[in-house]
């Protein structure tokens, strides 16, 4: 009988790149989100409300 | 053969689906698509005359790219049981079998959200809105309800695809004034024409997957006379930013010019009998083309250039600095 959870070599192959992509694509999202706030700060980085 | 045997045939006859590729997932956000709908956020953005910190111009324009390719995962997600029965579509992701129809949902939601949150972090909350109601109106709207119900589906459903140098304008200067939404009219009235010309040679597809463009709904000789009646609609939109203080020298003679091949055009299709009957050498052709086609494929490729004229002299003249026309202002 067959393994239910055999994947074809190809298959697998083609999961882990998908899974290194979205890793990719969220990591340049963390990486976007950090240089969205720096520059929407600016000068007023080091500003404290009084 | 019994039935057994004969459906057993039938799925070894059938290719197996490959593995889905990272590829198959940058195609459910149409690119094709999404580089004209960047190109007229980016001549918004760049209109509104605002400065703006290059950076996140750039996020502006990222933002709403990914807005428009989750659009497009989230309408072909929906539409892929019409998609599988249409030549020029049924080889895309989720009709072949490559990608799930539920990966392509999640891809989009995921995407929208993304795109809008980031707009309004980065940008403000007006572009942020607009963005998320143009996705909700595509995919909601045009996708779900309007595409398979009413032969005005392109026309109602072509304010999502004009929307975006709104929101290019409102990320750049928070405020959407009259020529911002002169853009969206210029892009909102060309529609009808571009989309029902390429509809005119390939409607049998569309017959086919039972989606009621105007050819199959109308017939081809009241499509050809609505195309004329929104060519003479969009023409003079398309010269009016020469009057409102948008369009410079430059902009009005490209306005003028290719509006009156525009013109010529859709009069020549008007009078022709594109769309009339099938062509029998060419059915087996990738669209399955209508006889006598040429003025409609002459309109279709001319509304592209056109379309792409209009939006590149406004961005030259603003690059360049040639200073907008003020006739009426």
């Amino acid at each position: 009988m067959s393994d239910p959870l055999w994947e074809a070599p190809e298959a697998a192959k083609a999961r882990r790149r998908r899974n290194w992509v979205l890793a990719g694509a969220l990591f340049l999202f963390v990486v976007l989100v950090f240089a969205v706030t720096l520059v929407r700060l600016g000068g007023n980085v080091a500003s404290v409300p009084s | 053969m019994t039935t057994t045997a004969q459906s057993l045939q039938a799925t070894t006859d059938v290719e197996p689906a490959r593995a889905a590729r990272w590829s198959d997932y940058v195609l459910l956000l149409k690119p094709r698509v999404m580089s004209l709908v960047v190109f007229t956020a980016l001549t918004g953005l760049v209109c509104a005359g605002k400065p703006l910190n290059p950076f996140l111009g750039a996020v502006a324009v990222l933002c709403i790219a990914v807005g428009a390719g989750a659009s497009g995962a989230l309408n072909m997600w929906f539409d892929a049981d019409i998609d599988a029965k249409m030549r020029r579509t049924r080889a895309r992701p989720v009709p072949a079998g490559r990608v799930q129809g539920a990966d392509a949902l999640t891809l989009g939601v995921v995407l929208s959200l993304f795109s809008v949150m980031l707009m309004g972090m980065a940008l403000n909350w007006l572009a942020a809105g607009l963005l998320a109601f143009t996705i909700a109106f595509y995919a909601i709207v045009y996708t779900m309800w309007l595409k398979r119900f009413t032969p005005q589906n392109i026309v109602i459903g072509g304010a999502a695809g004009a929307l975006p140098p709104v929101i290019g304008w409102a990320a750049a200067s928070g405020t959407t004034p009259l020529n911002a939404w002169l853009l969206f009219l210029i892009i909102f009235l060309w529609t009808p024409p571009h989309s029902w010309a390429l509809a005119l040679y390939t409607s049998g597809d569309y017959a086919k997957a039972g989606v009621p463009m105007m050819p199959v709904a109308k017939g081809a000789a009241s499509t050809r006379r609505q195309i004329m009646l929104y060519s003479l609609l969009f023409v003079p939109a398309a010269l009016a930013p020469a009057f409102t203080g948008l369009g410079g020298p430059i902009y009005l003679t490209v306005a003028a010019l290719g509006g009156a091949v525009f013109l010529l055009l859709a009069a020549r299709l008007a009078f022709s009998t594109a769309g009339d009957g099938d062509d029998p050498r060419k059915a087996e052709g990738l669209y399955g083309v209508k006889a006598d086609a040429r003025p409609a494929r002459n309109l279709f490729a001319v509304s592209i250039l056109y379309l792409f004229a209009l939006f590149a002299a406004l961005l030259a003249e603003r690059i360049v600095g040639v200073a907008p026309l003020e006739l009426f202002r």
